[in-house]
C-alpha cells in the first residue's frame, strides 16, 4: 500500500487479523519517507510482511514513473533500516523452489539441500551427493517475485498506458462501482501481460488499449473469489497480498 | 451556371436566400438556354437586367429585388430543360476552380461568357451576404426550406443522370444538387462530393422532430454511446428496448437518486442491523438507577482491553470492529443464559467470515437441546436394528444364498458429554456483528477424525455441504466445530502457574493416568516477567485437553458392547470377535508446557516475540503458533488471552493433496457356491441355439416315431 495512505489502508485490510503494532506503524511511516527521498522513487509501496521464526521481514517496493517497470524491493527487519534486494532471476526461483518450510528470519541463513548429481568421470557415472546451499535472501527474493506475479492485482482503470509507452496512475480514477467491483473482469494482474497475446481478435476488439493492457483475473485457474466488500469500494487497492505470512512452499 | 458541380462543394447549411439565388441563377441559365437561337436576345435581355441590377448587386438590399424578379420566372421554367445540360453551362461561366463537365455544350459557352462577369459579381456579392447569413444560422430548420421542397422534388423526379455526382437516396428531400451554391469565396477549398453528401446527410439527421426538441442525430448518438459503453451480449436483440430507454432517459433526466439506491442497499442493511447493537436494551435511560444496574457484572469480558493488547502485538482486528464485536457479545449474553463467555476469534471464509464466541452455560441450562439431539440418534439406531433382523429372515427364504459381506462398519465412537473434553464449551458463531448468533452442535469423534484428513476452505454459510473424500459426516457447521475443537486443543495456552489442578486425590486414581481434565485458577499467581515468557517455552502451558487420534479427549474402547448391540445379532458378532484389540490411546496430560510440543520439520512449533523491542519494560509477550497459523496468545503481568484469526487450517509444508479414493473392492470371491463366468457372446448363444434346435429336431423325430408307435398301440 502506498506510503501516503498507509494508515488508512492498514485499517481496511485489518479484517484478516494481520496488523501492525503502533510502534511499527510509526516507524514505517518515517522510514518509508526517507527511503523515497534517498532512492528517488516516485512511489513507495509497503508490500507486506513475511513471518519468520526468529524475526519478521518487512518488505517495501519502490516504483519509478512507469508503473509497470520492474520494481525495486527492499526489506527491513525493524522497519527503520532498509536494504535493497537484488532483482529476481529465473535461476533464483528455480533454486529456491526446493526449499520448504518457514523462513528463519535471518537473511544470511543458508539452507542446505542435498541433491544427487551425476558426475561423469571418464566412462563411469557416479552419483554424488552435493549439498547446495541457498541463502535465505535468495529465497526471499524469489518468494516475493512469485507472490507478485501470482497475486498482485489492480482494478481496471487505475492505470492507463500512453502511446509513448510508460504506464501512469490514472488521477481521475475514483474506484469501481459496486456492480463492477463484483466482477472478476474488472481486476487485472499487476504485471507484464502474458495471456493478452493469446486472445482472439474478437476479444481484442472489445478491449480499450489504453486501459486493458494487462491480464484479467477472469481466466485464472483456480477461480478467485471476489470477497464481499464491506467497505466502500472507491479506494485504490494496488497491493492486495498483504495477508502473506511466509508460509508458502 | 454550374449549379451542380458547385452544389456538392458548398456547405449544406444554406440560408434560404441562397436557394432563391440558386433559383435565380438557374433561371439565368434557363433564360439563356431555352431559346438558344435567341441568345443574343437574351444576352441583351439579361445584359440590361444585369446592368440594371449590377449596381444593385453591390447592395444587399437589391439582391432581394433581383430574387423576387426572378422567382416567378423560376416556377414557370420548363422542368424538362432543367437538366444537367444546363448546369455545365453555368459551370463554364466560372472558370475559377470549377471543372467543366464532359457534356458541356459549347453553344452555351458563348452565352455564358456574358454572364461570367455578372455571375462573378453575383458570387462576390452573395459571399458577403452569405457569410453574414452563415454566422447567424445555427441549423437548417425544416420549415423555411419547405417552400422549396416542392420545387426540388419536382426536379428530383426527373431522375436525370448527373453523372459523376453522388446521388443521395431519392427518399431524401434534399439532394446535393439543390443544396449547392456558387462559391462565395475563392479561398474556401472545395470539399469532395462524398464529404458534401455526408454533410448533407448529417444536416438531415440534425433536424429536430416536430413534437419535441430531440433530433434524430442526437438520439442515435445517445443510443450508440450507450451500446458501446455497456456492450451487451446480443445488441441486435436488445436494440428495441434500448431505443425506448434511451428516448425515455432523454426526457426524464436523472435528477433523483433512484439509480443509486439499489446499489447501496447491502451496506445500508448492514448498518441498520448494527445500529440495533448500539441501542441499549430495556428502553431508554432512566437516570441513575439504570446506570447502577448496568455497572454490575456481565459475563462479557473486556474485549477492548484484549484488543488493545493484541494490537500491541500486531494482531487483531481494527478497533471499531472490535467494539462492534463487544456489543454483539453483549447481545449474546442477554439472549442466552451464559455463565462465562470469551471471544474465541475469527475464522475467515471465502464469502463470509465467522466470528466465534466460546461460551459456557449456566448449570442445567443447556440440557434441553441436548436431549432432542440424543433422541434423534437413538431412533436411528433402533431403525438399524430392525433392518438387521429383517435381513436375517429374508436370507433364510432366498433360494440362492447371497454371500454376506464380511465388512462391518467400525463401531461408532460415542461423542463426549457436554462440558467435558472437546465439548467443554459451547460455541456460537455469527457472520457479522449485528447478525444473530447461531449455536454450533457438539462435535463427535468421527467428525474430528475426518476433519484431520481433509482441508476445505469455509464458504461462510453454515449449511453448506462439505464435499470431500473421505466424506465428511456433516455440513459446514460440523466441520467448523471440528476445526474449532482442534485449534482450541492445540493452541490454547496460558502462562505457567495461572491454572493449577484442583486438589482432589480421587481423580488421579480413578482416571488411571489418563489425565485430569479440570483445573482452576490459581489465586496466588503473580505473573511471570515478560522477558522470561519470551525466552523459554516452558513458561507456557496448554490448558485444553489434547485430542487423541480417536477423536476424543478421554479414551473409549470401541469394542465395548452396549446393551443394544448385544440384543441384536449375537450370532454374527461372536464370529467376528477377536481380531481387533485396540490399544488405549494416551495423550499428553493437561497443563503440559509448550516446550514438550512436537517439532514440525525440525522447526519449533511456537514463536515468541516481544511486542515492542524499543521499550521492553512496557511491552507484552506474544506467542505465535507455527502449527496453526493465526493462533496468538499474549501475556502481560497477570493478564493473558488467546485468540485465533485465520483460515482454520493447519500448517503443512507440502501442498495439500486430497486423499485418493480407495482401491476398487473385490467382488465376491470365487468359490464352489459362487463362480464368476463371463456371459456368452451373441455368436455363442446362436450356435447353442442352433445346436439345440438340431438336437430337438432329432428328438422330435424319435418322439414322432414313438408317438406313432404309441398311437398305433392306442389305436389298437
Amino acid at each position: 500500500m502506498d506510503a501516503d495512505s498507509l494508515l488508512l489502508s492498514l485499517e481496511l485490510a485489518s479484517g484478516s487479523g494481520q496488523g501492525l503494532s503502533p510502534d511499527r506503524r510509526a516507524s514505517l511511516l518515517t522510514s518509508l519517507m526517507l527511503v523515497k527521498r534517498d532512492y528517488r522513487y516516485d512511489r513507495v509501496l509497503f508490500w507486506g510482511r513475511i513471518l519468520g521464526l526468529v524475526a519478521d521481514y518487512y518488505i517495501a517496493q519502490g516504483l519509478s514513473e512507469d508503473q509497470l517497470a520492474p520494481r525495486k524491493t527492499l526489506y527491513s527487519l525493524n522497519c527503520t533500516e532498509w536494504s535493497l534486494l537484488p532483482p529476481a532471476t529465473e535461476e533464483m526461483v528455480a533454486q529456491s523452489s526446493v526449499v520448504k518450510g518457514r523462513f528463519m528470519g535471518d537473511p544470511s541463513y543458508e539452507y542446505e539441500h542435498t541433491e544427487l548429481q551425476k558426475v561423469n568421470e571418464g566412462e563411469k557415472v557416479f552419483e554424488e551427493e552435493i549439498v547446495v546451499q541457498i541463502k535465505e535472501e535468495t529465497r526471499l527474493v524469489s518468494v516475493i517475485d512469485q507472490i507478485d506475479k501470482a497475486v498482485a492485482i489492480i482494478p481496471r482503470g487505475a492505470l492507463f498506458k500512453t502511446p509513448f509507452g510508460p504506464t501512469h496512475v490514472n488521477r481521475t480514477f475514483e474506484g469501481l462501482s459496486l456492480s463492477e467491483a463484483k466482477k472478476l473482469s474488472s481486476y487485472f494482474h499487476f504485471r507484464e501481460p502474458v495471456e493478452l497475446k493469446n486472445k482472439t481478435l474478437l476479444e481484442k476488439a472489445d478491449l480499450d488499449p489504453s486501459l486493458d493492457f494487462m491480464d484479467s483475473l477472469e481466466h485464472d485457474i483456480p477461480k478467485a473469489l471476489v470477497p464481499s466488500l464491506a467497505y466502500s469500494p472507491s479506494i485504490l487497492i494496488p497491493e492486495l497480498p498483504f495477508f502473506q505470512d511466509g508460509r508458502r512452499m | 451556371m454550374g449549379d451542380l458541380p458547385p452544389y456538392p462543394e458548398r456547405p449544406p447549411q444554406q440560408p434560404p436566400n441562397r436557394r432563391t439565388s440558386q433559383a435565380s441563377q438557374r433561371q439565368h441559365s434557363q433564360d439563356q438556354v431555352q431559346p438558344p437561337a435567341a441568345d443574343p436576345e437574351e444576352g441583351q435581355q439579361i445584359a440590361p437586367d444585369a446592368r440594371r441590377n449590377a449596381p444593385g448587386w453591390s447592395q444587399r438590399g437589391s439582391l432581394s429585388q433581383q430574387e423576387s424578379l426572378l422567382m416567378p420566372r423560376a416556377f414557370q421554367a420548363e422542368e424538362a430543360q432543367m437538366g444537367s445540360m444546363e448546369y455545365p453551362s453555368m459551370n463554364t461561366g466560372f472558370p475559377l476552380e470549377f471543372q467543366p463537365q464532359a457534356y458541356s455544350d459549347e453553344s452555351r459557352i458563348q452565352a455564358a461568357e456574358l454572364t461570367t462577369s455578372l455571375m462573378q459579381r453575383l458570387q462576390q456579392g452573395q459571399s458577403s451576404l452569405l457569410q453574414q447569413l452563415d454566422s447567424t444560422f445555427p441549423e437548417p430548420p425544416v420549415n423555411p426550406l419547405d417552400p422549396f421542397n416542392l420545387y426540388q422534388t419536382d426536379q428530383f423526379s426527373e431522375g436525370a443522370q448527373h453523372g459523376p455526382y453522388v446521388r443521395d437516396d431519392p427518399a431524401f428531400q434534399f439532394s446535393p444538387s439543390e443544396m449547392g451554391f456558387p462559391h462565395y469565396s475563392a479561398e474556401v477549398p472545395e470539399p469532395e462530393p462524398l464529404e458534401l453528401a455526408v454533410q448533407n446527410a448529417k444536416a438531415y439527421l440534425l433536424q429536430t422532430s416536430i413534437s419535441c426538441d430531440l433530433s434524430l442525430y442526437e438520439h442515435l448518438v445517445n443510443l450508440l454511446t450507450k451500446i458501446l459503453n455497456q456492450r451487451p451480449e446480443d445488441p441486435l436483440s436488445v436494440l428495441e428496448s434500448l431505443n425506448r430507454t434511451t428516448q425515455w432517459e432523454w426526457f426524464h433526466p436523472k435528477l433523483d437518486t433512484l439509480w443509486d439506491d439499489p446499489e447501496m442497499q447491502p451496506t445500508y442493511e448492514m448498518a441498520e442491523k448494527q445500529k440495533a447493537l448500539f441501542t441499549r436494551s430495556g428502553g431508554g435511560a432512566e437516570g441513575e438507577q439504570e446506570m447502577e444496574e448496568e455497572v454490575g457484572e456481565t459475563p462479557v469480558p473486556n474485549i477492548m482491553e484484549t484488543a488493545f493488547y493484541f494490537e500491541q502485538a500486531g494482531v487483531g482486528l481494527s478497533s471499531d470492529e472490535s467494539f462492534r464485536i463487544f456489543l454483539a457479545m453483549k447481545q449474546l449474553a442477554e439472549q442466552q443464559p451464559i455463565h462465562t463467555c470469551r471471544f474465541w476469534g475469527k475464522i475467515l471464509g471465502m464469502n463470509r467470515s465467522y466470528l466465534v464466541a466460546e461460551v459456557e452455560f449456566r448449570e442445567g441450562e443447556e440440557e434441553a437441546e441436548e436431549e432432542e439431539v440424543e433422541e434423534m440418534t437413538e431412533g436411528g439406531e433402533v431403525m438399524e436394528a430392525h433392518g438387521e433382523e429383517e435381513g436375517e429372515e429374508d436370507e433364510e427364504k432366498a433360494v440362492d444364498v447371497i454371500p454376506k459381506p464380511v465388512w462391518k462398519p467400525p463401531p461408532v465412537i460415542p461423542k463426549e458429554e457436554s462440558r467435558s473434553g472437546a465439548n467443554k464449551y459451547l460455541y456460537f458463531v455469527c457472520n457479522e456483528p449485528g447478525l444473530p448468533w447461531t449455536r454450533l452442535p457438539h462435535v463427535t469423534p468421527a467428525q474430528i477424525v475426518n476433519a484431520r484428513k481433509i482441508k476445505k476452505f469455509f464458504t461462510g454459510y453454515l449449511d453448506a455441504p462439505v464435499v470431500s473424500y473421505p466424506p465428511f459426516p456433516g455440513n459446514e457447521a460440523n466441520y467448523l466445530r471440528a476445526q474449532i475443537a482442534r485449534i482450541s486443543a492445540a493452541t490454547q495456552v496460558s502462562p505457567l502457574g495461572f491454572y493449577q489442578f484442583s486438589e482432589e486425590e480421587g481423580d488421579e486414581e480413578e482416571e488411571g493416568g489418563a489425565g485430569r481434565d479440570s483445573y482452576e485458577e490459581n489465586p496466588d499467581f503473580e505473573g511471570i516477567p515478560v522477558l522470561e515468557l519470551v525466552d523459554s517455552m516452558a513458561n507456557w502451558v496448554h490448558h485444553t485437553q489434547h485430542i487423541l487420534p480417536q477423536g476424543r479427549c478421554t479414551w473409549v474402547n470401541p469394542l465395548q458392547k452396549t446393551e443394544e448391540e448385544e440384543d441384536l445379532g449375537e450370532e454374527e458378532e461372536k464370529a467376528d470377535e477377536g481380531p481387533e484389540e485396540v490399544e488405549q490411546e494416551v495423550g499428553p496430560p493437561l497443563l503440559t508446557p509448550l516446550s514438550e510440543d512436537a517439532e514440525i520439520m525440525h522447526l519449533a512449533p511456537w514463536t515468541t516475540r516481544l511486542s515492542c523491542s524499543l521499550c521492553p519494560q512496557y511491552s507484552v509477550a506474544v506467542v505465535r503458533s507455527n502449527l496453526w497459523p493465526g493462533a496468538y496468545a499474549y501475556a502481560s503481568g497477570k493478564k493473558f488471552e488467546n485468540i485465533y484469526i485465520g483460515w482454520g487450517h493447519k500448517y503443512s509444508p507440502e501442498n495439500f493433496n486430497p486423499a485418493l479414493p480407495a482401491p476398487i473392492q473385490q467382488e465376491y470371491p470365487s468359490g464352489p457356491e459362487i463362480m464368476e463366468m463371463s456371459d456368452p457372446t451373441v455368436e455363442e448363444e446362436q450356435a447353442l441355439k442352433a445346436a439345440q434346435e438340431q438336437a430337438l429336431g432329432a428328438t422330435e423325430e424319435e418322439e414322432e416315431g414313438e408317438e406313432e408307435e404309441e398311437g398305433e398301440e392306442t389305436d389298437d
